[in-house]
């Protein structure tokens, strides 16, 4: 439910980090939250977005959510398949429902985020 | 509010892995797997809901008919024994204080059924409008009554393996006050909030867990879930069927509303809210149906613009589940409610472009139901 290679914000967003580069995503506990997931609104290509700040917006049949940065950055890339599936978001929420790919500005700001455990028992999920 | 309550079908709900949240004062399930996969069970097959929230008010004596002909404004004069009647319960300003349904079980005897949030405000109402009248009794039977919805096209033949007599004879707007289903005995109705066919059954608290499993059990070839308040809310707005707080309140006349056929003016009773309807009979906004043309989903409380200017409000929004389209309720000046006419949602800061579509957004096909049909919402 929540692999051990990712990092976790208190948000419930995840982040992949690889060469600089972080994808980012939400939990497999905030899309079991929202429930069915019917929209996902993304930023464009190329602006920034900054730690902690809303960057999308992301809405179930019942509900709507913020999208929270885990770091600061600039997107440069984000999951266009979102638009015709956002189911993808409950369906695979590490894999295919991933929402965008940030260029890390400043790394150190990773050492802020849980790790799978932390996160594990942030949400509660422990024992 | 102290502490929620539960229904009768609370360990259900949990051992089922309802999604338990508090709605109106209720610890309810939004939902047991997904919104959506519930909804589209209720269309295609059948839903079964657990609305036990919902208030009963009995209304008894020999004045009883004419307290209800003043208290409300359809005419419950045309009621048989074994009618339901939707009514508006409005105030002095023609505002509704809710909306409802009358059951005449015997010609001195009434059951309202009321939305939960506001059983105790109707029951002050109704109590204060029976001033000190001493032919006619009104009691919160709130507590009496557990209350189940088997909703959706199968749902005839799934009540019909447990009705020990036949269910399907019930007219729609018709019920049966004493119908052994399985282990219960049930008022069995044949009304609903989801715009299929279905019953809502009535029983005691002590008899709906055995009620529910035997017809959970009964349907499973039929394929019928339990379905939560989620699919609950988007199965009535597709079929456009008004929810108190959103599309009604104190401030909004049945005409505005669109229930005028629920108004009966006529009827030669002075009702309570009478003299303001008439007054207001050309009302300068009233409630339409929209899509949305532009990415978004409409949602309660956001402004509904023409050319960047506020002209109403969005009262209901959501993805349709069914229809596979972002649409929206919401109030709008009279001269645009047109089916064609564009109108703007505001969101997060955007006006985003809509199209104003006939309503209801979803209306199954009907199959023949026998005895005549009446009246609902």
């Amino acid at each position: 439910m929540y692999p051990e290679e990712l990092k976790y914000s208190a948000e419930h967003e995840w982040i992949r980090v690889e060469d600089g580069r972080g994808t980012v995503g939400i939990t497999h506990y905030a899309q079991d939250q929202l429930g069915d997931v019917v929209y996902v609104e993304l930023p464009e290509v190329g602006r920034k977005v900054k730690k902690d700040e809303p960057f999308g917006v992301i809405e179930s049949v019942k509900t709507l959510s913020d999208l929270y940065a885990p770091v600061s950055g600039t997107i440069v890339e984000v999951n266009e398949a979102l638009m015709d599936q956002p189911e993808l978001v409950n369906q695979d929420p590490y894999g295919k429902g991933w929402l965008m790919v940030v260029e890390i500005e400043t790394p150190a700001e990773l050492d802020d985020l849980m790790d799978a455990g932390g996160y594990r028992k942030s949400i509660g999920a422990e024992g | 509010m102290a502490g929620a309550g539960k229904t009768p079908l609370y360990e259900t709900h949990c051992r089922l892995g309802g999604k338990m949240v508090e709605f109106a004062g209720w610890v309810l399930p939004v939902q047991y797997t997904s919104i959506i996969d519930e909804h589209r069970a209720t269309r295609e097959r059948a839903g079964l809901f657990d609305v036990s929230h919902m208030g009963e008010i009995g209304v008894a004596g020999p004045g009883a008919l004419e307290f209800l002909q003043e208290l409300l404004p359809n005419d419950i004069a045309r009621l048989e024994d074994g009618g339901v009647l939707y009514s508006p319960l409005l105030n002095e300003k023609g505002g509704f204080i809710d909306d409802l349904l009358v059951y005449r079980l015997q010609p001195d005897r009434y059951l309202l059924v009321v939305n939960a949030a506001n059983t105790e405000r109707d029951l002050d109402w109704a109590r204060t409008a029976a001033g000190g009248r001493s032919n006619l009794v009104v009691q919160d039977e709130s507590d009496r009554w557990a209350q189940l919805a088997l909703q959706g096209p199968r749902a005839r033949q799934v009540l019909a393996k447990l009705a020990r007599e036949d269910v399907d004879s019930i007219g729609y707007y018709r019920f049966r006050p004493e119908v052994e289903v399985g282990p219960a005995r049930c008022l069995v109705s044949r009304t609903g909030y989801t715009g299929e066919d279905g019953f809502e059954l009535y029983c005691t608290p002590q008899e709906a867990p055995g009620l529910w499993d035997a017809l959970l059990e009964a349907g499973e070839e039929e394929g019928v879930v339990p379905a939560g308040l989620g699919a609950r809310d988007t199965l009535r707005f597709e079929a456009c069927l008004p929810l108190y707080g959103h599309e009604l309140d104190e401030e909004t006349t049945p005409w505005e509303a669109g229930l005028g056929r629920f108004v009966a003016l006529e009827k030669g009773i002075d009702f309570i809210g009478r003299d303001a309807l008439v007054a207001k009979q050309e009302p300068g906004r009233c409630l339409v149906g929209f899509e949305m043309l532009d990415p978004g989903i409409p949602r309660t409380g956001y402004e509904l613009t023409v050319h960047g200017r506020k002209v109403g409000q969005v009262t209901s929004g959501t993805r349709a589940p069914s229809l596979g389209k972002n649409l929206g309720l919401g109030y709008v000046p009279v001269e645009m409610a047109v089916p064609g006419t564009r109108v703007w949602v505001r969101i997060r800061g955007e006006d985003r472009e809509a199209v104003i579509i006939p309503t209801p957004f979803y209306r199954r096909q009907r199959t023949r139901l026998p005895t005549k049909s009446h009246d609902s919402n």
